[in-house]
């Protein structure tokens, strides 16, 4: 039987069906996964972008002399013996002051007022003051923070319905605070501080930044970089180019790849062992966490080159070894710049790996509540070596608080993160495009 | 009489002999990819191993400059004398070897470089440049030799990779000249070229001949015919045949040599 081209038969209509089919599969896939990437982005903006945003109040505080300096001579070490409890009052007395002058009428106590502003903000002035003792005796204008419940109200966090069953805040509070927001003395608006800050106590998410934990993971990007590149580099340089092929050279091979699939908690567990237990390194330094970030991410840097290295075309190898060059001179002058694009793209992945690792830190103690900025260096610590947190470990960590005003801290900060990682991962991309040769 | 012109004739060879090889053997591994090849390589003729596929003759040329170290499983046994010198001695630095004994690959591959720091690579590292005009100097010269100097004096810092299929093999000769090496080998130079870049090459070929020693691998007969005053015939890792160019096409001894050219096997 002779048959036409003009119809299909059966065998062609089912291939054609599977192939439909399959097709029907992949972009199922593809909607799904945009469809989760939308949700998580929506959620985690939705929560955190009020993070960069803040609610200020200013207010001229009077700072009387009989209250701040009783000795009457500016003396930091008695100025010093009042603290922030002795502030308080001051300011509760400023905003009353303000309520006054601006026909503020209210039933609320003074105490409930004075509350509306953050516990911070009696830091802020006495930080101010120790600094400048000449302040004293002066009214002085103020931005302070507004408490977490007020800050929420303006970000549509607290509602008078959620405030009426708030212990810590009152419907009357936010009726006030709205009143201060008409007359322009309290203002929302774009919190630099969230960027330097460092993290604060459970009582006020409204001081709470990530300063400490972004210099915790730059000082730990830096030591995976200096150690895991060059390390990672040579080792695979050696692997590929240098080393006899072998048994030893193929256990060597498994290993590495095996090391890549190590679930990251158990560098942990290897990293407390050895760098905190055995070799005494501080505990929740950066040092010892960029060391183990440093053994998680040499497996992906090693396997990385050494797949940039392999292609590289041999003739290359051949033309550099057939004019006279040495193995060494043809693989530095020739297979690694061509190979670098590839090394560098490794490299980067790995580092936002790191970056966004969390389960080795916690068990090396970088959990820790840390206020103090890290410095890169002191004599008694060494380098690196104070304590510190890290993104991810700060995220962590302030889901588990209990005041809901942290939880927009945690998205703020997932967003910083993911804003490294993406620019992390367009600067990898922006490399491989502009030092890709062909050849 | 006549034996007195035979000896003379013998002696004056033997002293323009470059390359001796003596019962080379090479195994890749258990594969004995070359069984005992006797052959002498004379200086200034160009020297044209032809023969099937896999008879071997990449894998002798390459033991001549010891381009088979990097192949680990390789192992090559007997003798191969450069200038009465053993070159697989432990005391050589194919290194030293390899800048006396160039080499032009296949497929053409140029560093993805400029023309110029092609050309350069190898002066450079083998110090053969003072100062930056002794280098200009052996590159326009290396690149008029290699008949390339018209064509890209305009553009040397344009890439080696851009270039045509030709030029770029032209290239790679140059590169392999700049070195000043004694021995130039050529392992299928033409194979991946169009007709008239290898017009060019075999050109370029009978003109190196006045100041290097030629080897050079080729699957066309017509080309070992027209470039090589010397050939060799290889079949199945076997030298079979080795004599004067015209005496092999004209009038082979081995029937394998005669079945090869006339197109019986191979």
């Amino acid at each position: 039987m002779k048959t036409s081209l003009l119809t299909t038969d059966a065998r062609t209509r089912k291939r054609n069906a599977a192939e439909a089919r399959f097709k029907a599969y992949g972009l199922g896939a593809i909607i799904v996964a945009m469809f989760a990437l939308v949700i998580l982005l929506t959620s985690v903006l939705g929560n955190g972008l009020s993070a960069f945003k803040q609610t200020f109040i200013s207010l001229e505080v009077a700072l009387p002399e009989e209250k701040l300096d009783k000795s009457g001579v500016r003396d930091l070490e008695v100025m010093s013996k009042v603290t922030t409890i002795g502030y308080a009052p001051i300011l509760r007395n400023a905003l009353l002051a303000t309520l006054e002058a601006q026909g503020i009428e209210t039933t609320l106590s003074n105490k409930d007022i004075g509350n509306m502003i953050s516990k911070e903000a009696a830091a802020t002035v006495r930080n101010r003051v120790l600094a400048n003792p000449d302040l004293v005796g002066q009214t002085v204008q103020f931005d302070l923070l507004a408490s977490g419940r007020i800050d929420g109200y303006f970000k549509g966090r607290v509602t008078m319905e959620s405030a009426a069953l708030d212990a810590n805040t009152s419907p009357e509070a936010l009726e006030i605070a709205q009143a201060l927001a008409d007359a322009g003395i309290m203002q929302t608006k774009f919190n630099w501080n969230f960027f330097v800050w460092p993290d604060a106590s459970d009582q006020r998410p409204e001081a709470a930044g990530i300063g400490v934990a972004i210099l915790g993971s730059l000082y730990m990007m830096l030591v995976v970089l200096f150690l895991a590149l060059p390390i990672g580099v040579a080792s695979s340089i050696y692997l590929e180019e240098f080393a006899p092929k072998n048994r030893w050279t193929d256990i060597i091979e498994v290993n590495i790849s095996n090391l890549a699939a190590v679930p990251s908690i158990v560098f942990g567990i290897l990293g407390l062992a050895i760098f905190i237990n055995f070799m005494e390194f501080n505990q929740s330094s950066p040092l010892v966490g960029g060391l183990v970030l440093t053994l998680m991410t040499l497996p992906t840097i090693i396997i990385s080159t050494r797949a940039a290295l392999k292609s590289v075309p041999p003739s290359i190898r051949d033309a550099a070894l057939g004019v006279g060059a040495s193995k060494m001179q043809s693989v530095f002058h020739h297979v690694l710049p061509l190979a670098a694009p590839g090394i560098l793209t490794g490299t980067i992945i790995g580092l936002a790996q790191a970056l966004g690792e969390t389960a080795p830190l916690l068990l090396i103690g970088m959990v820790a509540f840390v206020r103090e900025y890290p410095a890169a260096f002191t004599p008694e610590s060494g380098l690196f070596g104070e304590a510190s947190t890290a993104l991810p470990v700060q995220v962590y960590n302030w889901t588990q608080r209990a005041d809901p005003g942290f939880v927009e801290r945690a998205s703020g900060a997932i967003i910083t993160l993911l804003v490294f990682l993406l620019i992390m991962n367009a600067v990898a991309i922006y490399l491989r495009r502009r030092f890709e040769r062909r050849w | 009489m006549e034996d007195m012109i035979q000896m003379d004739r013998t002696i004056s060879t033997q002293q323009d002999i470059k390359i001796e090889a003596k019962g080379v053997q090479v195994f890749y591994g258990d594969n004995h990819a070359i069984k005992d090849v006797d052959v002498n390589i004379a200086d200034k003729t160009v020297t044209a191993f032809i023969g099937p596929s896999g008879c071997g003759k990449s894998t002798f040329l390459r033991c001549l400059n010891r381009m088979n170290d990097t192949i680990d499983i390789c192992r090559v046994e007997g003798d191969i004398l450069l200038d009465g010198e053993d070159i697989y001695d432990p005391k050589v630095d194919p290194v030293q070897l390899r800048a006396k004994v160039g080499m032009v690959f296949q497929k053409p591959n140029p560093f993805p470089k400029s023309i110029y720091d092609n050309v350069a690579y190898g002066p450079k590292i083998h110090g053969l440049a003072r100062n930056k005009a002794d280098l200009d100097e052996i590159v326009e010269k290396s690149l008029r030799k290699a008949a390339l100097w018209n064509e890209v004096k305009d553009r040397l810092n344009a890439p080696g990779t851009g270039m045509s299929g030709g030029q770029q093999q032209r290239l790679c000769i140059a590169r392999a000249i700049a070195t000043a090496p004694e021995v130039l080998l050529m392992d299928e130079p033409c194979s991946a070229l169009d007709p008239i870049a290898t017009a060019q090459v075999e050109e370029l070929i009978d003109e190196l001949r006045q100041s290097f020693s030629v080897v050079i691998v080729t699957h066309s007969m017509q080309q070992a015919a027209r470039v090589s005053q010397k050939t060799a015939f290889f079949h199945l890792g076997n030298l079979v045949e080795f004599d004067d160019t015209d005496k092999i096409f004209t009038n082979p001894q081995d029937s394998r040599t005669e079945s090869y050219i006339s197109g019986r096997i191979g």
